[in-house]
C-alpha cells in the first residue's frame, strides 16, 4: 500500500503554505498525518503536493486570551492531553482526549488535523461543537473565525476552501466555579471509531441548580451536533426527572438524523446508545459539579 | 527418565531460545531476505464477484518507467499446471491468476513486475481490463441449490462435497429416545489473520537448475506442489526453511503466490518477490477461514444423556476448492467431542460461491464444530432443566473408558475430563462465581456463565483425505530429525520445516537433551533447506510436540545407543556391563569412565582402536510415522489423529443491556495436554488461542454484501482483539499422558481457540436467556445484543 | 529528495521519493529490518519506532518528514552485541512473544512506558500496549514481561545519572547443570552453546 507519487514541500511560513495550497487545488496540507497518511496509502487521496505545516511557528502553542483557551492547530493531541492549562480550563477536552485513537497516534496527531478531517465520530470536533469553539482558518488573503457550527458542514467536510489552513482553535473557557464534565463513547474496541458519543459540560450554582449546560452528540449525524438542554437551566441537578428530559431531547434529535446502519452497528442501536451515553455523561457531569467541580476530574 | 514426570529438562520453564533473536529485531522474515536485482510484484484485482475477462490491455502499464512485465492468467495457465485440489474435482481448476473469468471480488487478474513495489502499484492502476459481469452467488445455502449460478461451470454445480456418514444406529436411537431438539448455529467467516502477510521470494538459477524459494510458509508438501505446478523435478526446488514466519495459525499456504513468483523468476531471469500488502491479503490472499452453517438434531434422555446426534455442516469454500473441504473432514475424528454419544449422522457439504477461497485455519474445522457441539449440550441442559455442568459430567467419557472408540472409528488415547472440570470449578470457586453472576444481575446488568469442554485432536495425520477422496490413498504422515555429534563433541540437530512461533528449536533441543542427559542449551538446532532435509509434513494438526518431539527422541536414542555401543567395544563389554550418564559411559566392573569428548574422539579419529566394520563418526537420523496411522478407511470409519488433549473453559461475563458490549470478568481454562515439554510455550499457545477465539466470537468477520463486494478489507473494519479485549486468563493444569507418544506429550497448538468461541457464546446466551433471547451466529456484536434485548422488552418501541 | 535521519545515534543521509514512508526508508535505505510492516495503515503497530522517545507508527510518517528527530528502532535498544536490555531480557524470561513479528513494537512501547512511568499498574500496561496488535500471545506474557522489567528496573543499581537507556543486566553465570529450571542463563551463553566445552 504505497501512496501515489507526490511532491513534498516544507514552507517556512503559514503565508507561504497557504499560497501553495491556493495555487494548486490538488495540494494538501499535512501535519500529524494520522488520518491523511492511511488515505494516501490506500490511494483514496492523491495530492500533487504535500505541504508540511507541522513545524510552522504560527500554528504552535497553547495559551489563554479573552476568556478562550487557544490551541495552535499543530498542537499534538498528546501535548493537549498532558497540558495543565487544558486540564484546568477545558476539563471536557481533557476528558475526551484519552479516547482519541491510541497513544502512538496521539503522539503525532494534531488537534487541528482532527478538526480539519471532520470525521463525524471524532472526539475533538465533538468537544468543539459542544462548547461552541471558534475555528480560525487562514488563507493568503484573509483570516476567518468560524463558529464550530459553521465550520463542520458534513461528513469529512468543512468550510476549509482551497488555500485555507486551520490556524488555531479557540475554546470558550467557562467561569471558575462548580463545573462538571462527562464524556462517553462506545465502539467495538476501545478507541475505534465511535458508534455514538456524548459530551456534557455543566455548571452548578451554590444551591445545586443548573447555571449552564451543554450537550453534544457525535457519531450519529454527519457531523457533531449540539443538543439544547436549556430546559434544565434553573432546575435542581438532583432532580430525578433529568434523565428523562435528556432521553427525550436526544431521542427527538436522533429522529432528525439520518442514522446509519452498517455491519458494525444498526441505526436503532445508535439511537439507543445516544440516549444512554448522554444520560451517563450528564450523570458524571452532575456528580463532578456537585462534589466540588472546577478543575477536570 | 520415564514417561511420567521426573524429567530433567522436559516440563521445566526453560527460556525459549528463539525469543532471543526476536527481541532484538533479528528474526529473518521473508521481507528481510536480501537478493540482488530483485523485482517486485503487485496484483491487478477484479472488482466483480464474477465476470468474464474480455481483454487485458497492459500497454500503458508497460510504458511506465521501471515496469518490467505484466503477466496474465492466459500466459500463466499455459506455462504451469493448475494448483492441486484436495477432493477429486478436476473441473475446479485454480491458477494463481484468473483464467478466462474471475470468480470473486479482488481476485488477481494480472501481475505487474517492476523495480520497486511502489512502481508496481502505480502500474497496476494503468492496466486496463475489460469485464463482462456474470451472475454470482454469495450465500452458501443458495449455492447448494442446483439452479444457482455455478462458480465453475465445468464442474456442473457448486457442490464440491456432499457426503453423509452414518456411524451407529442413529435411527434406532432417535426412535428410542423420544426427547429431541433441533437447532441451527452459524460460524461466521473469519480467519486467524497473522500480522505478517504472506510473502515469497523466488530465484531461478538456470545453470544449476535450482529454484530457490524463501517464503512465510506453513504448509505440508509445499515444495512438492511447487515442483508439480512448475513441471520441474522436485529436486530442482530448494525451499529455505530458516525463514522466520510472522504468525500463521494455519493460513500461510501461499502456493498460488509461490507458483506465480517462481514462474516470473524463471521467465525474467531475476529474483522476484511478492509481499502481499494488507489489502491484497485480506481480499485475495485466499486465507479466509471456515464459514459454516450447522443444523443439529439430538436425541437424549430425561436425565440429559445424549445418545445420538445428527449434524449437517454446510461450509462456504469460496471460489476455489483447495484444501478447504477437508476442514469438514478432520472434525470427524472428534465428532462426539468429549462425550459418550453412541451414534452420529454427519452430512458434510462444501459449496463454492463467489467469495475468496477458504484456507486451513487453526484447528482445521474443529473450533466451529466444537461451537455446535457445546451449544447442543447447553440446549439439552436447558431443555431438561439441568445444570449445564452437571449435564456435561453425566455425558463425559470416563477416565477408565480410555482408550475410547468413538462411532466414527477414532480411538481417543487418554483423558480424565472429570478431574479437569473439578480442578477448574475448584480454582474458580464455582459457588462464588454463581453468586457474583447473581450480584451482577441484581445490579441491573445482564450476566452469564459460559462453559465449554472440548478436545484438541493432536499428532496430525491426513486420514480425512482418503476418507473424503477415495482416489487419495495417503496414510503416511511423517516427521524427521537428524543429529550429528561433531569431531569436537558438539551436538547439532536438524529439523526440516519452517516454524511460526511455536518454539520448535527449543522443543528439539529439550527432547534431545532429555534423552542424552545433556543441557539443551548446548544443543544447536538448525534448519537445512529442503534439498538437504528428510521428509516432513510441517507444523499442522497440532502435531509437532508429538512428531518432531518423537523424531528427535528416537534420533537421540540412536545416538545414545551408539555411544554405549562404542564404549562397549572400547571396554570390551556387553551392553549391560556399562552405565550411561550425561554423555559419559562407565565400565561397571572397573569404574573406568569415558567422557563424551573422549568417545567422540575415538569415533572420529581412533579407527584403529575399534573392531572391524565400525562406522566412523557419531550421528543418527529418524523418520517417524504418526502413531496409530497407516490404515485406510473401513466402512467410512478411520483413526484420525492419535492423541487428544482436553480443555475446559469457564467464563463469567456481564454486559449492559443497552450498551450491549460484553465484558469478560473472569476467564478460567483447565488444560490437559499430557506431558508438557515447555510450559512457557503451552501457556502462550493457550492464551493466544483464547484471544483468537474472542475475536472470532465477538469481533472478527469477513463481510460481503449482496453484490459480492468485500466490505472488510482493512484493519479498520476487520477488528482484531487488542490488549483491552483479551482478559486476564487463569490456567489450571492436569496431565494424562498419552500412551502413544515418547514422553506422554500431546499437542497444544490449537489450545484455547478450540473452545473459546463456544464458551463466550455460551456465556452471552446464559446472560440473555432470562429475556428469552438466543444468539445463533458468530460473531455476536454489541449492536445485535442491544437490539435483541430492546426487542424483547414488553411493549418495546425501539 | 535527500533527508538526514538520525537513527539510533547514527546519521543516515538517504535519497528517497517523498512518498516513501519512514518504515520503508528504515528497512531499505538504512538496512534496519527489525521494524516490520503489518498493515501500512496505522492500526497494527508492528512498525512502531520511537521518535524523541515517544512511540509512533513509522508507516504513518514519510521519511522526508522525519529529519531533526531522534529516532530509535529496535536495533538501538540492546546495549551491545549479544546483550539484552532489562526489558528485552524480561521478554525472554516470560516468553512474551512467539513469532516475534510484533515484538520490536512491543519492546519499544514498553521502553517508552517504563521511562515515563517506572511503576505502571497492570491497567496502565494494558493501555500502553493497546495500540500494538499481537495475534500469537493473547498479551498475557507480554504484560508479565513489562511488569517484570519494571520491577527489575526499580531494583537496579543506578549510576550517578539516570540515563535514558536502561542498562543491561549481567546475569550470574550459572552452570546449567546446577539449576536447569532457572530461567536466566548467562546472556552470552547462547552464542557459544557450550562455553567451549562439549
Amino acid at each position: 500500500m504505497k501512496a501515489a507519487p507526490f511532491e513534498y514541500v516544507r514552507p517556512s511560513s503559514l503565508l507561504e503554505a497557504c499560497s501553495i495550497l491556493a495555487d494548486d487545488e490538488d495540494a494538501l496540507p499535512i501535519a500529524g498525518g494520522q488520518t491523511l497518511v492511511p488515505m494516501l496509502a490506500m490511494r483514496l487521496a492523491r495530492p500533487t503536493i504535500l505541504v508540511d505545516i507541522l513545524r510552522l511557528p504560527e500554528l504552535t502553542g497553547i495559551g489563554r486570551a479573552n476568556g478562550f483557551l487557544i490551541l495552535g492547530a499543530t498542537t499534538r493531541q498528546v501535548e493537549a492531553e498532558r497540558s495543565a492549562l487544558v486540564a484546568s480550563d477545558l476539563p471536557l477536552l481533557a476528558k475526551a482526549l484519552p479516547w482519541v485513537g491510541h497513544q502512538p497516534t496521539r503522539n503525532r496527531g494534531t488537534v487541528g488535523g482532527s478538526v480539519a478531517n471532520a470525521d463525524p465520530s471524532a472526539e475533538i470536533p465533538l468537544v468543539a461543537a459542544t462548547l461552541g469553539a471558534r475555528i480560525v482558518i487562514q488563507s493568503r488573503e484573509e483570516e476567518k473565525v468560524l463558529p464550530a457550527d459553521d465550520f463542520f458542514l458534513g461528513a469529512m467536510s468543512t468550510a476549509l476552501e482551497p488555500g485555507f489552513c486551520v490556524k488555531e482553535l479557540r475554546f470558550p473557557v467557562w467561569p471558575k466555579g462548580r463545573l462538571g464534565v462527562g464524556f462517553h463513547e462506545i465502539s467495538a474496541r476501545k478507541s475505534d471509531f465511535a458508534y455514538a458519543s456524548a459530551a456534557v459540560q455543566l455548571a452548578a450554582d451554590d444551591d445545586d441548580k443548573c447555571l449552564n449546560i451543554v450537550l453534544g452528540l457525535g457519531g450519529l449525524s454527519d457531523r457533531p451536533v449540539r443538543i439544547s438542554l436549556d430546559s434544565i437551566i434553573g432546575k435542581d441537578l438532583r432532580a430525578t426527572s433529568l434523565p428523562a428530559i435528556v432521553a427525550e431531547a436526544v431521542g427527538d434529535a436522533c429522529d432528525g438524523f439520518d442514522l446509519r446502519s452498517d455491519i458494525h452497528a444498526s441505526a436503532s442501536y445508535r439511537r439507543r446508545l445516544a440516549i444512554s451515553l448522554a444520560q451517563r455523561a450528564m450523570r458524571d457531569a452532575i456528580d463532578g459539579a456537585l462534589q466540588g467541580g472546577g478543575e477536570a476530574q | 527418565m520415564t514417561a511420567q514426570g521426573n524429567f530433567r529438562y522436559v516440563s521445566t520453564t526453560r527460556r525459549v531460545r528463539e525469543d532471543r533473536r526476536f527481541v532484538v529485531g533479528r528474526g529473518t522474515y521473508v521481507a528481510d531476505v536480501p537478493a540482488r536485482e530483485m523485482l517486485h510484484v503487485a496484483l491487478v484485482p477484479s472488482p466483480h464477484p464474477a465476470a468474464k475477462i474480455i481483454a487485458i490491455d497492459s500497454a500503458e502499464a508497460l510504458a511506465l518507467p521501471g515496469v518490467h512485465y505484466v503477466l496474465t492468467g492466459e500466459e500463466l495457465s499455459g506455462a504451469v499446471d493448475p494448483l492441486m485440489n484436495g477432493l477429486d474435482t478436476p473441473h475446479v481448476r485454480r491458477f494463481p491468476l484468473a483464467v478466462g473469468q474471475t470468480r470473486y471480488a479482488g481476485e488477481w487478474v494480472a501481475a505487474v513486475v517492476a523495480e520497486t513495489r511502489a512502481v508496481a502499484e502505480d502500474a497496476v492502476e494503468l492496466v486496463q481490463v475489460e469485464y463482462d459481469p456474470l451472475p454470482h452467488v454469495i450465500n452458501p445455502e443458495r449455492a447448494y441449490e442446483p439452479q444457482s449460478p455455478p462458480v465453475h461451470p465445468g464442474h456442473g454445480s457448486n457442490v464440491l462435497l456432499d457426503r453423509t456418514f452414518v456411524w451407529g444406529e442413529v435411527d434406532r436411537h432417535f426412535a428410542e429416545n423420544p426427547r429431541h431438539l433441533k437447532f441451527r448455529v452459524t460460524w461466521g467467516r473469519n480467519s486467524t489473520v497473522p500480522i505478517e502477510t504472506f510473502g515469497v521470494l523466488a530465484k531461478w538459477d538456470p545453470w544449476r537448475e535450482i529454484l530457490d524459494v524463501w517464503a512465510s510458509i506453513q504448509m505440508p508438501k509445499y515444495s512438492d506442489q511447487i515442483a508439480r505446478s512448475l513441471r520441474i523435478p522436485l529436486n530442482c526446488v530448494r525451499v529455505h526453511q530458516d525463514v522466520d514466519v510472522g504468525g500463521s495459525y494455519g493460513v500461510k499456504r501461499g502456493i498460488k503466490h509461490t507458483v506465480l513468483v517462481s514462474h516470473l523468476a524463471r521467465r525474467l531471469g531475476r529474483p522476484v518477490r511478492l509481499i502481499e500488502d494488507r489489502l491484497e491479503n485480506m481480499r485475495a490472499g485466499d486465507a479466509h477461514g471456515p464459514e459454516r452453517i450447522f443444523d443439529v438434531e439430538v436425541a437424549f434422555t430425561d436425565a440429559g444423556i445424549v445418545h445420538s446426534m445428527k449434524m449437517r455442516a454446510l461450509d462456504n469454500a469460496g471460489a476455489y476448492a483447495g484444501r478447504a473441504p477437508f476442514q469438514l473432514g478432520k472434525p470427524i475424528g472428534a465428532i462426539v467431542g468429549p462425550y459418550q454419544i453412541k451414534s452420529v449422522q454427519y452430512q458434510a457439504i462444501s459449496v463454492t460461491t463467489n467469495k475468496a477461497p477458504e484456507e486451513a485455519v487453526r484447528g482445521f474445522g474443529q473450533s466451529p464444530t466444537n461451537y455446535a457441539i457445546e451449544t447442543m449440550m447447553d440446549k439439552v441442559a436447558a431443555e431438561c432443566g439441568l445444570d449445564r455442568i452437571e449435564m456435561r459430567r453425566r455425558n463425559f467419557i470416563r477416565k477408565e473408558q480410555f482408550p475410547y472408540l468413538i462411532p466414527s472409528g477414532t480411538r481417543y488415547d487418554s483423558g480424565d475430563y472429570h478431574t479437569v472440570l473439578d480442578k477448574v470449578l475448584a480454582h474458580a470457586n464455582y459457588g462464588e462465581l454463581l453468586e457474583e453472576r447473581d450480584r451482577l444481575r441484581k445490579s441491573g446488568l445482564l450476566a452469564g456463565i459460559g462453559i465449554a469442554a472440548c478436545l484438541e485432536p493432536s499428532g496430525g495425520n491426513s486420514a480425512f483425505e482418503p476418507l473424503l477422496n477415495e482416489k487419495n490413498t495417503t496414510t503416511t504422515w511423517m516427521e524427521s530429525c537428524r543429529i550429528n555429534v561433531d569431531g569436537l563433541g558438539f551436538i547439532t540437530a536438524t529439523m526440516h520445516t519452517t516454524s511460526s512461533g511455536q518454539g520448535h528449536e527449543t522443543l528439539v533441543a529439550t527432547v534431545v537433551g532429555e534423552v542424552l542427559e545433556i543441557d539443551p542449551d548446548r544443543i544447536r538446532v538448525v534448519r537445512p533447506d529442503t534439498l538437504a532435509s528428510l521428509p516432513s509434513n510441517s507444523p499442522v494438526g497440532s502435531r509437532m510436540a508429538i512428531m518432531l518431539g518423537g523424531a528427535a527422541f528416537h534420533a537421540a536414542q540412536i545416538i545414545k545407543s551408539k555411544v554405549i555401543d562404542l564404549a562397549c567395544r572400547y571396554f570390551g563389554r556387553e551392553g549391560d556391563g556399562v552405565t550411561y550418564s550425561a554423555g559419559a559411559v562407565s565400565d561397571n566392573a572397573t569404574g573406568k569412565r569415558l567422557e563424551l569428548a573422549e568417545l567422540v574422539n575415538i569415533a572420529h579419529r581412533h579407527h584403529h582402536s575399534l573392531p572391524e566394520g565400525t562406522r566412523p563418526g557419531l550421528n543418527s537420523e529418524y523418520v517417524m510415522q504418526v502413531p496409530g496411522g497407516g490404515k485406510l478407511a473401513e466402512n467410512s470409519r478411520i483413526q484420525m489423529y492419535p492423541a487428544y488433549s482436553f480443555e475446559c473453559h469457564l467464563i463469567l461475563l456481564s454486559l449492559d443491556p443497552i450498551l450491549g458490549k460484553p465484558e469478560i470478568r473472569r476467564y478460567i481454562i483447565g488444560h490437559d495436554c499430557g506431558t508438557i515439554i515447555n510450559p512457557h510455550i503451552v501457556k502462550g499457545m493457550t492464551l493466544g488461542g483464547i484471544a483468537h477465539g474472542i475475536g472470532a466470537s465477538l469481533l472478527e468477520e469477513f463481510v460481503y454484501d449482496e453484490e459480492g463486494q468485500f466490505l472488510t478489507g482493512s484493519f479498520m473494519d476487520y477488528l482484531l482483539p487488542s490488549s483491552h479485549e483479551v482478559p486476564h486468563v487463569e490456567m489450571v493444569h492436569h496431565c494424562t499422558p498419552s500412551p502413544l507418544t515418547v514422553l506422554g506429550q500431546k499437542g497444544s497448538g490449537e489450545c484455547g481457540y478450540l473452545g473459546a468461541p463456544a464458551a463466550v457464546s455460551g456465556a452471552i446466551n446464559d446472560a440473555v436467556r432470562p429475556l428469552g433471547i438466543w444468539f445463533d451466529k458468530l460473531p455476536i456484536r454489541a449492536s445485535r445484543i442491544s437490539d435483541a434485548v430492546a426487542e424483547s422488552a414488553p411493549g418495546h418501541s425501539q | 529528495m535527500n533527508v538526514e535521519l538520525q537513527v539510533n545515534g547514527t546519521d543516515h543521509v538517504v535519497d528517497v521519493e517523498p512518498r516513501k514512508t519512514l518504515l520503508d526508508a528504515l528497512r531499505e535505505d538504512c538496512a534496519l529490518t527489525g521494524t516490520h510492516a503489518g498493515c501500512e495503515h496505522g492500526v497494527c503497530g508492528a512498525c512502531t519506532v520511537l521518535v524523541d522517545d515517544a512511540p509512533i507508527r513509522s508507516c504513518l510518517l514519510f521519511a522526508v518528514q522525519a529529519d531533526g528527530y531522534q529516532i530509535t528502532t529496535i536495533e538501538g535498544v540492546a546495549p551491545g552485541p549479544g546483550e539484552l536490555s532489562i526489558l528485552q531480557d524480561a521478554f525472554c524470561e516470560t516468553h512474551g512473544m512467539q513469532c516475534g513479528f510484533c515484538t520490536p513494537g512491543m519492546v519499544l512501547t514498553g521502553h517508552a512506558l517504563l521511562k515515563r512511568n517506572p511503576n505502571p499498574s497492570r491497567a496502565e500496561i494494558v493501555d500502553a500496549i493497546s495500540g500494538n496488535i499481537c495475534r500469537c500471545t493473547g498479551y498475557g506474557q507480554i504484560i508479565e514481561a513489562i511488569e517484570l522489567a519494571a520491577e527489575r528496573l526499580r531494583g537496579r543499581n543506578l549510576s550517578d545519572s539516570i540515563s535514558a537507556e536502561p542498562t543491561m543486566v549481567h546475569a550470574d553465570i550459572v552452570a546449567p547443570e546446577d539449576e536447569p529450571e532457572r530461567g536466566i542463563i548467562k546472556a552470552a551463553g547462547y552464542d557459544l552453546p557450550h562455553e567451549g566445552k562439549p
